[in-house]
């Protein structure tokens, strides 16, 4: 695949962030009740950059990346907006919307290896995704698969086998090659190296750093995993029950630590190198669905005071940089 | 974490596996040949009490059929398992009861393996029961599973009554790991029990495991494919390869020192890790199972390998002291 050179129309946007979520929210309606599963949740992603959203089970990130797609179920009451070149997502018509989706914005979504069609040849998959979505004959859309597959590190004759003949961390390469297929600005990836060893994530890491790199492609890369988010990420977001804690640059938000969740998720995973010490776990669960009074994180909080508990907190400049949703911000003596 | 804590003044052998050898017969599905899966060729090794083992390696690489065929969930093709000197695979009825009781085991997903019609109270004190152990009448019996779910930091008040899907991932790791101790064990096989809980939850069970180990004298098998969490909580660390254990130390000396080329590319794929090892030559390969190469298992993705690598099987060797591999030509 050769580097996108940048035509004088897209120079003319480029101040324009590629993708802005502007204070997007998430209703899913349940038996239980509605259930606010993103709340104002706002980030911009800039051309070639690489946003790692974080976070634990439940708190709204795989439902944020879901909305860039307008994939959120049905029952899903969205409020906010999504721009992607300015133009609003949550705004489109079907027609809109089966142009903008893979040729824009792809998605590698969570489980994505067991995705693949069982009884169709891997090359197959691909020449059809792009012929679904793209007029090209038959033999540019092959011609175009055996690139991809070279891109991922498949050699091209393996275009013939099945699912079922490839390693799980090819399959996981493949439908990276297809996610890629239309030359997207943004690829979403969710959990993308989640199922698998470290050895094939180290290598799968390597390979989204590499496409980055030459096609100037930009990532939103949704994992629970903070060391494969300080891999790959320039900026980060971590969320907590469908709310942004913390946002900023990576070394910032992963080495300084503003919000109390930040640090204690930081500071909860054991390390391989460096001094083997035993580690602070954060007492009780994440949240799902029903969201703590004040700030969400208040109960678990080692900091919480009575601010916490009767007032949300709202984002606000740290002394790092990042963007921080905490009182003690601006109540810097309550920490001690 | 102080090194004291992980030393044992105990050097009692309690668990002894020796060239074992579970293999699995299967029709391959294309063609309706037989095939053999070496899941565990050839692996021996000594468990001492009071010993946390870390068994790590990538999937498919037989740490969790080593651990089930020694609470003999499987049957070895060849070779033996021996706990307290004894062979289990040659227990009689009653000796294979009291084995039941004094080796126990904590599945990877807390959410299959605790029955959803079951409360709390009948989870825990079910194994009492079937063993024979619960103590006659309501009052006492609410007391001994109060007891255990104390043990293992849950609120006997708030969680006896519930059922499993009221129960966050990590509350029902901890009913299980209670269920497991209910028994009063010496040996805990846990399969990757934390690797389905959220970051925040993970490091309260595994500061529960460490605590009950020292409190219970307990000694754990604990199959993980994560070397941060092994390390963590391991006293030993094995690295197993395709049914084969390559590499095996304290965890600050294989960390510090791997010797095994295989141990060097796991340590240098770790995301942030400063180690280098040419990774990419390996990226198309795959393993089949069921066709082992020759020589060094390892070695068609080993950039050390030499002539002798394809054609003479390395043997597990004391290579610094306490720290053993099985490689011809290990890391310098």
């Amino acid at each position: 695949m050769t580097s996108r050179s940048i035509s004088p129309l897209e120079e003319s946007i480029t101040h324009t962030p590629l993708l802005e979520v502007k204070n997007l929210s998430v209703t899913y309606t349940t038996q239980a009740g509605p259930i606010k599963a993103v709340d104002n949740v706002s980030f911009k992603i800039n051309r070639g950059e690489v946003l790692g959203l974080a976070g634990e089970s439940g708190c709204g990130k795989t439902t944020t990346a879901l909305s860039i797609m307008r994939l959120h179920g049905e029952n899903a009451k969205v409020e906010g907006k999504i721009l992607f070149e300015g133009n609003d997502i949550l705004q489109m018509n079907d027609d809109q919307l089966r142009r903008f989706r893979w040729k824009n914005v792809s998605m590698i979504p969570q489980g994505s290896m067991n995705s693949l069609d069982p009884v169709m040849t891997v090359g197959n998959q691909i020449i059809e995704a792009i012929r679904t979505h793209q007029n090209t004959s038959k033999h540019d859309a092959n011609e175009i698969t055996k690139r991809l597959l070279s891109a991922v590190a498949i050699h091209p004759s393996r275009a013939q086998n099945y699912p079922h003949e490839f390693s799980g961390g090819m399959k996981q390469r493949a439908v990276i090659a297809m996610a890629l297929a239309l030359e997207p600005h943004l690829v979403i990836a969710d959990e993308p190296t989640t199922a698998l060893d470290v050895v094939v994530q180290k290598q799968l890491l390597e390979l989204l750093k590499q496409l980055r790199e030459h096609l100037k492609i930009s990532f939103l890369f949704v994992t629970h995993d903070l060391s494969v988010i300080g891999e790959i990420a320039d900026k980060v977001a971590v969320m907590y029950a469908g709310k942004i804690a913390e946002i900023g640059d990576k070394d910032a938000v992963l080495n300084h630590p503003t919000h109390p969740y930040t640090e204690a998720l930081v500071n909860s995973v054991p390390r391989v190198f460096g001094k083997r010490e035993l580690l602070n776990s954060i007492p009780g669960n994440p949240p799902s669905g029903i969201w703590p009074a004040g700030c969400r994180f208040n109960p678990r909080c080692k900091y919480t005071f009575d601010l916490c508990r009767r007032t949300e907190p709202e984002l606000e400049s740290s002394k790092t940089g990042t963007m921080a949703a905490c009182h003690l911000i601006s109540h810097p003596n309550k920490s001690t | 974490m102080t090194q004291e804590m992980h030393q044992t003044s105990e050097t009692t052998k309690l668990v002894e596996v020796r060239n074992l050898k579970v293999h699995f017969h299967q029709r391959s599905a294309m063609l309706g040949k037989k095939i053999t899966i070496h899941a565990v060729d050839d692996v021996t090794l000594t468990l001492k009490e009071g010993e946390v083992l870390g068994l790590v390696g990538e999937s498919g690489s037989g740490k969790s059929t080593l651990a089930r065929t020694i609470v003999k969930l499987h049957h070895p093709t060849s070779g033996q398992v021996l706990y307290g000197g004894q062979d289990v695979f040659k227990q009689n009825r009653r000796e294979a009861k009291q084995f039941r009781r004094h080796v126990q085991m904590i599945f990877q997903d807390p959410y299959e393996s605790l029955n959803p019609q079951a409360n709390v109270y009948s989870a825990v004190l079910e194994p009492l029961i079937i063993h024979g152990l619960a103590p006659e009448g309501k009052a006492p019996r609410e007391a001994k599973v109060a007891e255990l779910l104390r043990t293992v930091g849950l609120d006997p008040a708030s969680k006896m009554d519930r059922f499993p899907h009221e129960l966050s991932g990590g509350e029902r790791q901890r009913v299980a790991i209670a269920r497991a101790l209910s028994l009063d064990p010496d040996l805990l096989i846990a399969d990757e029990p934390v690797s389905m809980l959220d970051v925040s939850i993970r490091l309260g069970i595994l500061n529960l495991m460490l605590e009950l180990k020292e409190r219970l004298k307990l000694t754990y098998v604990f199959i993980t494919h994560d070397l941060g969490v092994a390390r963590y909580i391991a006293t030993r660390i094995a690295v197993m390869y395709h049914g084969k254990i390559v590499e095996i130390a304290e965890p600050d000396e294989l960390i510090s020192h791997p010797l095994h080329h295989y141990t060097n590319l796991l340590l240098a794929s770790i995301p942030g890790s400063e180690l280098s090892e040419n990774t990419t030559q390996s990226i198309e390969y795959t393993f089949n199972p069921a066709q082992p190469p020759a020589g060094c298992r390892f070695h068609p993705r080993c950039h050390a390998a030499k002539e002798k690598c394809q054609t003479t099987e390395p043997t597990l060797t004391e290579i610094r002291k306490g720290h053993f591999a099985a490689c011809h030509y290990p890391v310098a």
